[in-house]
């Protein structure tokens, strides 16, 4: 198979400069990272270290100010179904009931009616969501509005599904919930996720890779393939030798805290 | 297959049921709504009984002459059971005023506010023409549109217009942009997020400037049929004022008042339904 050689991301020597009034911000420089099919990559990295930037660079909302991104071989020109994006602040459509929110993409690529039901009912059922599917986002809890945003961007066909900090900010016990279903969903479907986080531990727990970025020009300091299997304990041995190691990467630079 | 097993129920759908269920409850609004006109109507009627003045008629005879001029039979004059028509007459320079202005507003507070060239092209002169109160208009008005109706279907039609203007102005500049990538991303881009995006986000600030709108057609109606119209709550009053017949004026007065309040309550009514979706609207 051709398909599993060429990498579904590729990024190249990718720097993007921001001009603002009186200064330059180095968000990026000179990131090289390649991303296979079904892999489930973290980025982490002190605030500032442009991994939002790297995220919004992958899904098509900024171009390169230098170098490369690429998808199946050919250039990202702009934002596109095949990759989805999961903000942390859901960006949910108000105005939409959670069933017209998940039906949003398949509509607008002008799919047939029917069609567009059956997409929206597999993934509210998906996602957990059947007693909700005509609430509007702001009768749903933080959890279940990131569960929207999910099924949103699965029921459009995402092949790339782009998630920046999209746990940050619930409380813990909802954050391990969705982890553990966006891990069943990742295992179930073979997407491709490239996650960002602040916590070393959500990463080692979810990623097949850890990307470890570092400020000051934003930039790739290390890829560590993790070996661990899965599911994975966080209070076994392995996953806190991991974490002691990840954490020594993440601090030798600058003495930046990452937690 | 559900991965989930247990979902809290929403915050919104439980809590909103369970208020006002007591009789206590539920007539509290009304009664402390009551206050301070009960309170007005007795200072009215105290400082004219007590004859404070004497050029204030009482409650009393505004009320017997309020029954005479919705339905006649107690004074028998020229104002007598002629309520509803001036009523009527009224209301369609009202809404006709609303309705024309919004016809106006919207399509150019949209323009405005998504097209940078017709910012800077309206923008100025409309923040220029903006202060310039409706009474100063109707001389002016009366001149282009002549004494009657049509001069004072345009006053009307002016007061509405500048805040359903500036409301549609704000709501479509502040639609939140990741609201288009989020369209973007999911396969609406480009036009179709106008419709997508940009006329639902901005609803609710739409829906408040026509309120607001329709709130100051009411408002500036008086003004609008100085213009020599021989019917309306507006004519009424300044009838009442060269008749010198307080009672008149006073009965135009609130009538404007309540139909003022009822035609809002409407609105409010419809916004409600319209935008069940939105957190900040529930009036
Ligand atoms: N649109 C922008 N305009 C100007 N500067 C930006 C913009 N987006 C990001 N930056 C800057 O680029 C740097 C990297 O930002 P970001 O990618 O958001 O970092 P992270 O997500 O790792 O916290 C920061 O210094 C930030 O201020
Ligand atoms: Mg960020």
């Amino acid at each position: 198979m051709a398909e599993s050689k060429t990498p579904i991301i590729e990024i190249k020597q990718v720097s993007k400069v921001f001009k603002l009034q009186d200064q330059t911000i180095n968000a990026l420089h000179d990131a090289n990272i390649s991303i296979r099919k079904g892999e489930f990559v973290c980025l982490i990295g002190a605030s500032g270290c442009g991994k939002s930037t790297l995220l919004r660079i992958i899904a098509g909302f900024e171009q390169p100010t230098t170098g490369d991104a690429l998808m199946w071989g050919s250039p990202i020109k702009g934002p596109d179904p095949t990759r989805g994006m999961v903000f942390q602040d859901y960006a949910l459509f108000p105005w939409l009931s959670v069933r017209d929110n998940i039906a949003f993409g398949p509509a607008s690529r002008g799919l047939a009616k029917a069609v567009v039901k059956e997409t929206v009912d597999k993934f509210i059922d998906l996602v957990g969501l059947g007693k909700f599917a005509s609430a509007y986002p702001h009768q749903l809890s933080g959890g279940m509005k990131q569960r929207v945003a999910i099924a949103r961007v699965l029921a459009n066909d995402a092949e790339v599904v782009l998630m920046d900090e999209p746990f940050g900010a619930l409380d813990a016990m909802t954050r391990e919930r969705l982890q553990d279903e966006l891990l069943d969903i990742w295992q179930r479907t073979g997407l491709t996720v490239v996650f960002v986080t602040h916590s070393i531990e959500e990463a080692i727990f979810l990623a097949d890779r850890v990307v470890v970025m570092t400020p000051g020009p934003g930039r790739i300091e290390s890829d560590n393939p993790l070996l661990l299997q899965r599911p994975r304990d966080v209070a076994s041995p392995e996953f806190n030798d991991i974490r002691r190691v990840m954490s020594a990467k993440l601090h030798s630079h600058h003495g930046k805290k990452a937690a | 297959m559900a991965l989930v097993e247990t979902v809290p129920p929403p915050a919104a759908l439980v809590t909103e049921k369970p208020v006002g269920k007591t009789p206590w409850g539920r007539v509290k609004p009304l009664v402390l709504a009551l206050i301070v006109p009960t309170l007005l109507l007795a200072f009215w009627h105290i400082a004219t009984t007590q004859r404070w003045t004497r050029l204030i008629p009482t409650p009393y005879e505004v009320g017997e002459y309020m029954i005479d001029f919705a339905v006649g039979g107690i004074y028998d004059d020229a104002f007598s059971g002629t309520l509803l028509t001036h009523l009527i007459a009224s209301m369609s320079r009202v809404y006709g005023g609303f309705a024309l202005a919004a016809l106006f507003a919207l399509p150019l507070g949209l323009m405005i506010g998504r097209i940078p060239t017709a910012r800077m092209v309206l923008d100025p002169f409309l923040q220029v023409m903006r202060p310039i109160p409706v009474t100063a208009w109707l001389p002016l008005s009366m001149i282009l549109f002549g004494l009657g109706p049509r001069s004072a279907f345009a006053l009307v039609c002016l007061g509405a217009f500048y805040p359903i203007l500036l409301n549609t102005i704000f709501g479509v500049r502040s639609v939140d942009p990741k609201l288009f990538e989020a369209a973007s991303m999911l396969g609406c881009q480009g036009n179709a997020q106008f419709y997508k995006v940009v006329l639902p986000a901005a609803l609710p600030s739409i829906f408040t400037g026509l309120r607001l709108g329709l709130g100051l057609a009411w408002f500036v109606i008086v003004v609008g049929e100085m213009t020599g119209v021989p019917q309306g709550l507006g004519a009424v009053i300044m009838d009442g004022r060269t008749l010198s017949r307080t009672e008149l004026v006073i009965c135009g007065m609130i009538i404007i008042g309540i139909a003022g309040y009822l035609s809002d309550r409407i609105v409010v009514m419809i916004g409600n339904r319209l935008l069940a979706w939105s957190p900040t609207h529930h009036g």
